[in-house]
């Protein structure tokens, strides 16, 4: 049990610190940076919590392909940094008070909190013994049967997702020359071939 | 020393605060504040997690699991009109954005 508490305060302690790094880093690369460990210490807050499998997602989706796009995004962007941070002292008064006081009321919520006692009754899925069947394999049965339509809702909005990214980045320049697929078998043997008699020594004009 | 659900509830409400909070400080850089909002739906994941773990419900990480996807979709549209912007107009500064203002 003590290990688990080293552990939460180890995994707690480095996602929250580099959370600060993501907003106050200079640099936006050690922005994305700072989010990939953050999202890698929460993946161990998950696997403290028994959520094996939604630490691996998060490691898999989000080191592997959101922080690599917004890396990829924030290296292809040639933009001046320094310029985007000016005026950021102006809202530092406004954003610590927005902050602290959404902290409070958020820490007063955690503190004050009161589970009733009808809702432990009333578990859609209760989570199996860990030692029966393990967090994938209970996932896995309650997502394909019970929540099958947020299964494929979720499917589709990945779907859509991507359509939506490659149809906002497609752009056709039109200086480069591509191949007509179209205008090459329209071609016939009339509009191709032009057959001239040429007399001998005179040459085509 | 247990470790129970205000734990992890406390630093839930600790990321979704910082991620507020990088909101208002980088008012300018939209990437920072796509990388805030990431922040502010892995607190989102965070509390759904805990409250699956410790009311026994496996429930809450399906949900998880959607809100997952909809922060992956959510980061890929939003860089893709990033750099459509940045293609157009060749700055990212969120002052700019105001040509539909009128």
């Amino acid at each position: 049990m003590i290990i688990q508490a080293i552990f939460f305060y180890l995994f707690a302690a480095v996602c929250i610190a580099s959370a600060i790094m993501v907003i106050a880093a200079r640099n936006p690369v050690h922005s994305v940076l700072f989010l990939i460990l953050a999202f890698v210490n929460a993946a161990g807050l998950f696997v403290l919590m028994g959520a094996e499998f939604l630490a691996m997602i998060l490691i898999v989706v989000y080191v592997g392909a959101v922080a690599v796009l917004f890396l990829f995004v924030v290296m292809m962007l040639d933009v001046d940094f320094a310029e985007l941070r000016q005026g950021m002292t102006n809202y530092l008064p406004i954003g610590f008070v927005v902050g602290g006081i959404l902290l409070a009321e958020l820490i007063f919520v955690v503190v004050a909190r009161v589970i009733q006692p009808s809702v432990p009754k009333t578990i859609t899925a209760p989570i199996p013994p860990a030692d029966a069947v393990s967090n994938t394999q209970a996932l896995g049965l309650v997502l394909y049967t019970r929540y099958v339509y947020f299964f494929e809702a979720a499917g589709m909005i990945l779907l859509v997702a991507m359509i939506g990214a490659i149809v906002l980045t497609l752009h056709r320049r039109a200086e480069v020359k591509r191949q007509s697929i179209s205008a090459q078998v329209a071609r016939h043997r009339a509009s191709a071939i032009d057959i001239v008699k040429v007399k001998s020594g005179q040459g085509l004009s | 020393m247990i470790i129970g659900l205000e734990h992890y509830l406390a630093v839930g409400a600790v990321l979704f605060t910082l991620g507020i909070f990088g909101i208002f400080l980088n008012r300018k850089n939209i990437i920072i504040i796509l990388m805030s909002i990431e922040l502010i739906l892995l607190a989102v994941n965070v509390n759904l997690v805990a409250f699956s773990t410790f009311l026994g419900d496996i429930v809450g990480q399906v949900y998880a699991l959607i809100v997952l996807t909809v922060a992956a979709a959510e980061a890929a549209i939003g860089l893709a009109i990033l750099v459509a912007y940045f293609r157009n107009r060749g700055s990212i500064a969120v002052e700019d954005v105001n040509l539909m203002k009128g």
